[in-house]
């Protein structure tokens, strides 16, 4: 019988909930670091025993901590996030140039290869490398240099909040910046592209197919079809089957094309997921039904998921890596709101329950197989 | 020794209480203060003031003998008091929302 572990970080902590493959009954663990904004919790997938978690506060900064048994204890590694060089700058929100600040670490990624190997994205816009377990941290400057200048901050902050990594090709990484793009390099990161053609953001930017400054929110990518990417821009749900190269649009019928995750199937490359969200100011579900999409075609027709989700009065937001997938025989979905609710489906989105109702704001969702 | 007072996410991160006492050679300032304390608690590098530049967090005050010391320069002397024991050099989160 296997087990699912759930990490929820949270604006007030972190939850790590439990249960086997059938994900009927849960123990809930927490809260971990009481009080403090949990942008990220995550396991690595070489040692299931190693944890991260990604934990700030405006008003202490940024703490990375560690668990080397599960998640029982923890302890704080490093946190010396210091850019290479010269900086330069980035645009702000008035179109000013400003210096980049460190301000949080919002997406920790693990190696899928090497145990001591951890990737962290940063806002202000980065990418740091750890090769010891996260006690020291290297930036992969080039990335800056793909036109740095130009990239200016989302509403949330000009936050590097997904990294995909190739399981075939170490070198291989794919990473998504609120409001720059998608960038990736196949040389470790020595060298970075921006790979942002056929994205189109005529409400955003002066020129909507500009090479950077697209206000990309999430991207998922299915292990067995690295050079196949689905993005959830800020409008538009786009696809990409050159590893970037080119995308094109695959919203179809859904509701509003707004939103901010996005997640693949944990054995159908072509079965995603999305949750619209009515924008550009209201930032809650259309019709206050809360309904994920399932496309099993790879995009453009999408059908509600509902069952056992709220229909009506639903005002929630779900956020950029609040939405993850399990690895069991039945892929089990699960997505965290900012009204506290995690829902989980053990049968890939056909049925819905609420783990839990009242966490604090979901920030983000990660998931666990274990066998 | 000199009595520090941490707020409470600081003490969960450092696994101490509410005060900590250190014992420092040479003048009692903002800065040995803090060097102490870190050096004592490395968890603690970055969370009052950045790690490279040493600057003061926005969101940190420090309060002593009914004073505030935030604005005052690192490297002045602190009271006798504090030097002395007598009086907690207090590390404060700033009121703010959330």
């Amino acid at each position: 019988m296997g087990t699912i572990k759930v990490f929820v970080g949270t604006r007030k902590g972190a939850f790590i909930l439990t249960s086997n493959d059938k994900r009927k009954d849960w123990k809930i663990d927490g809260p971990f670091f009481a009080g403090w904004e949990i942008y990220h919790i995550t396991a690595s997938p070489v040692n299931p025993n190693r944890l991260y978690a990604s934990q700030s506060s405006g008003w202490f900064g940024q703490v990375i901590q560690r668990s080397d048994d599960g998640g029982k204890t923890w302890n704080p590694v490093g946190n010396n996030f210091s850019y290479e060089g010269d900086t330069g700058t980035h645009q702000w929100f008035d179109g000013t140039q400003k210096p980049w600040q460190f301000k949080r670490i919002w997406q920790i990624q693990p190696s899928v290869t090497e145990p001591e190997t951890v990737f962290a994205g940063a806002e202000d816009a980065a990418l740091f490398k750890s090769t010891d377990g996260g006690m020291t941290w290297m930036e992969l400057a080039a990335l800056r240099q793909v036109r740095g200048n130009l990239w200016q901050p989302g509403a949330g902050g000009m936050g590097l909040h997904t990294i995909l990594l190739d399981p075939k090709k170490p070198g291989s990484i794919v990473i998504a910046i609120s409001a720059a793009g998608a960038f990736r390099t196949d040389d470790g990161g020595l060298t970075w592209k921006a790979i942002n053609r056929g994205l189109n953001s005529g409400s955003e930017l002066p020129d909507p197919t500009a090479e950077v400054g697209h206000c990309v929110h999430n991207l998922a990518m299915h292990p067995s079809r690295p050079d196949t990417l689905f993005m959830q821009k800020h409008w538009d749900v786009m696809r990409s089957d050159d590893a970037g190269g080119m995308w094109r649009e695959i919203s179809g019928n859904l509701p509003s094309d707004f939103g901010f995750p996005i997640a693949v199937h944990a054995y159908e490359p072509e079965t995603i997921y999305v949750v619209p969200i009515k924008s550009d100011s209201e930032h809650f579900p259309p019709d206050g039904k809360l309904r994920v999409y399932r496309s099993r075609s790879g995009g453009n027709e999408w059908e509600p998921l509902t069952y056992g989700l709220p229909q009506k009065d639903c005002y929630v937001n779900v956020l950029r890596s609040a939405l993850a997938v399990d690895q069991m025989d039945s892929c089990g979905i699960y997505f965290g709101t900012t009204g506290g609710q995690v829902y989980a489906s053990p049968d890939g989105g056909d049925h819905w329950e609420a783990i839990v109702h009242d966490l604090p704001a979901v920030l983000s969702v990660e998931v666990q197989t274990l066998s | 020794m000199i009595r520090v007072v941490l707020p409470y996410q600081l003490q969960e991160l450092a696994g101490t209480g509410r005060e900590v006492t250190l014992e420092l050679s040479g003048r009692v300032t903002q800065r040995a203060i803090l060097d102490g304390l870190e050096s004592r608690y490395p968890m603690l590098r970055g969370t009052i003031r950045d790690a490279e530049t040493k600057r003061r967090r926005d969101f940190i005050r420090f309060f002593a003998c009914g004073r505030d010391f935030s604005l005052d320069d690192p490297d002045a002397d602190l009271p006798e008091s504090v030097a002395q024991g007598r009086d907690e050099f207090r590390i404060v989160g700033a009121m703010a929302g959330g």
